[in-house]
């Protein structure tokens, strides 16, 4: 496991929140899949050995709850809400909107490696649906036109970097 | 008659311009003062007015919040926690989001002085891992409190101490049960756990006494010890004290959330000339009141009964639209208020969809301990969408009726009602569309309607 000192330290903090370790479970995940992107092959032992459980203690964890990944995706994280009210207001149509911009079906990643489109479970905030969270941020109301536009600036941003990265 | 205007209690501030979620500007406006009477008075005090005030739990059953207290074994000798339920997962529910966003003060202050009433020396905030963002406002909040001697030890040099930390989830609906929600404190999966005898006032987390209190209901204590028990009681109806946060969205012109007092408001106002009705050209259909596992309403169905006004029983005959809405109002016509959660749908919507947009919900977030609830949620999931995407039966709508009537009484946790009263409701209700759905297939659909599975 390479993680971060940062993150590392936060580990050490967090596990001090709560009178038994095992509590600290979902929150060394959390860490750890925001610092290297996923939960790699040895995360389970890592953890289990931290916390001292048996690995299949955090495994099981591991497995049960959705946001926890243990393949690695694209550099952004598109999740569509599906539930009803957001369906109502065309969230599906959103949904595929997504899909066609990046070459993907829900549940994968663009060709590229760029992007992964999600269409996930509500995301509470039924008010102003459709919504869509992009990695950390809740976008409202995002109807076909506002798929496209929000694709075109991940695009955007992507083409940036790349120029960057070769410059 | 025309709607009342909305009590803002809870969400005074939420919108306000120029106010911000940060310690500087909660104090700007009178924040942590009721904290700071509130530690200067006996916690059973607090507790009293809180059991006065008649307040009902928000998170979706209604229990009071002062039997929940009452409950709690004070006489183990072992620590009592308080979780804060920031799950907020039941669909078309979004209240807790604003008030974490906007005004987390508002909860931390809730939060301490329901600990302090408690002898609560440890509490956690349960938030939705889906909100990164409301994780980060709190903690952030936490930590100004915490240097401000709000949380933390000696709470205003009083010598009580509490800690307050977050704690995130990761996508789990069932999370938002109480006692998968203290699995999943405890690093587990969040299976739920078995009543009796886990009740989480007697074992609960650690497996030492529990309260788990939802946002909503953290935030109104904060107005009892406040203004007292009595004055929260005249607020709202008897019963249904105090205002209630309706949170409206799908067809309809204005969604967004509405504090109202409890049972002040019917449905009809609250569609109708709050939210504005139904878009342009089209009609209500159905409604779901108090989040999606909450049975379905059927636009020009009657409910006729007798309910009990002060101490005399009198005759009611509602439409949909006279239905008060309060926890007892919506229980008496079969339904519940539950979260608050209100969502709409209208005549462009066909209702085997609905449901299997539901279902599929549903299917996706049982645990799997329970068998009825893990086979029979799939179950509707695949016979509704195969309805839709494949070959519909006719008979089909036995079919549903007969796997939903197997579940609900069956489970550990109350999921195993919460997934079959939405197939029960529908059935019910619109059972005629079901077994007319292979004929409808076979006619086109109407521009308008958006694909729901």
């Amino acid at each position: 496991m390479n993680l971060q000192p940062a993150t590392l330290q936060r580990i050490d903090e967090v596990i001090t929140h709560y009178p038994e370790k095992r509590s600290a479970t979902l929150p060394l995940l959390h860490l750890i899949q925001e610092d290297v992107g996923h939960l790699p092959a040895d995360t389970e032992t890592w953890v289990a050995e931290k916390l001292g459980l048996q690995p299949i203690n955090v495994y099981e964890v591991v497995t049960f709850y959705p946001m926890f990944r243990r393949q690695p995706i694209g550099r952004r994280h598109i999740k569509v809400c599906r539930t009803l009210s957001c369906a109502l207001l065309g969230g599906y149509k959103t949904c595929e909107t997504f899909e066609q911009e990046f070459n993907t079906k829900a549940g994968h990643t663009s060709p590229d490696g760029e992007v992964t489109v999600e269409f996930v479970e509500c995301l509470a905030s039924c008010g102003t649906a459709p919504v869509v969270l992009i990695d950390d941020d809740l976008h409202e109301k995002v109807d076909c036109a506002k798929a496209k536009q929000l694709s075109a600036q991940i695009k955007a941003e992507a083409a940036q970097k790349k120029v960057a990265r070769s410059g | 008659m025309s709607a009342p205007a909305q009590t803002r209690i809870i969400f005074q501030h939420i919108d306000e311009p120029g106010y911000t979620n940060d310690l500087a500007c909660y104090v700007r406006h009178g924040g942590y003062e009721v904290l700071k009477s509130a530690v200067r008075r006996k916690p059973e005090e607090l507790i009293d007015e809180v059991k006065k005030s008649g307040l009902r739990g928000r998170g979706g059953a209604g229990f009071p919040c002062g039997v929940k207290w009452g409950l709690v074994d004070r006489k183990s000798g072992k620590p009592i926690y308080l979780i804060v339920n920031a799950d907020e997962s039941e669909p078309g529910t979004f209240k807790d989001r604003y008030i974490i966003h906007q005004d987390p003060h508002q909860l931390i202050e809730g939060t301490m002085i329901s600990c302090f009433a408690n002898n609560v020396k440890q509490a956690y905030i349960y938030i939705r891992g889906e909100m990164p963002h409301g994780a980060r406002i709190l903690e952030k909040a936490i930590a100004e409190a915490r240097a401000a001697g709000f949380v933390g030890p000696n709470i205003l040099g009083t010598g009580y101490s509490c800690e307050l930390f977050v704690h995130r989830g990761a996508g789990a609906y069932i999370c938002g049960e109480e006692t998968g929600l203290i699995e999943s404190l405890e690093g587990k999966r969040a299976n739920p756990r078995i009543k009796p005898p886990y009740f989480p006032a007697v074992l609960g987390l650690y497996q030492c006494p529990t309260i788990v209190n939802n946002v909503e209901t953290l935030c109104h204590v904060k107005y009892i010890a406040q203004h007292g028990g009595a004055a929260f009681s005249q607020i709202g109806t008897p019963g249904n004290t105090g205002t209630r946060i309706f949170c409206v969205s799908g067809l309809v012109q204005r969604p967004g959330y509405y504090e109202f007092p409890a049972g002040k408001i019917t449905l009809g106002q609250l569609l109708y000339d709050v939210c504005g009705g139904p878009l342009p050209g089209r009609t209500f259909k159905a409604v779901i009141p108090g989040g999606s596992s909450a049975k379905i309403l059927r636009f020009g169905e009657r409910f006729k009964g007798k309910r009990k006004v002060g101490a005399e029983l009198v005759d009611y005959d509602w439409g949909v639209e006279d239905v008060p809405m309060d926890f007892d109002s919506l229980g008496m016509i079969g339904t519940m208020g539950g979260s608050g959660g209100v969502i709409v749908m209208d005549d462009s919507v066909n209702m085997v969809e609905a449901l299997a947009n539901i279902n599929a919900f549903y299917a996706h977030e049982s645990c799997g301990q329970c068998t009825p609830c893990r086979e029979g949620s799939l179950w509707m999931k695949r016979i509704t969408t195969r309805m839709v995407h494949g070959t519909a039966r006719a008979e089909d709508a036995a079919l549903l009726q007969g796997v939903a009537d197997q579940i609900p009484g069956r489970t550990i946790c109350a999921f195993g009602e919460a997934c079959s009263w939405p197939t029960q409701s529908f059935m019910a209700k619109f059972g005629d569309e079901f077994r007319a759905y292979p004929e409808t297939k076979k006619t086109p659909k109407p521009a308008e309607a958006a694909p729901l599975i």
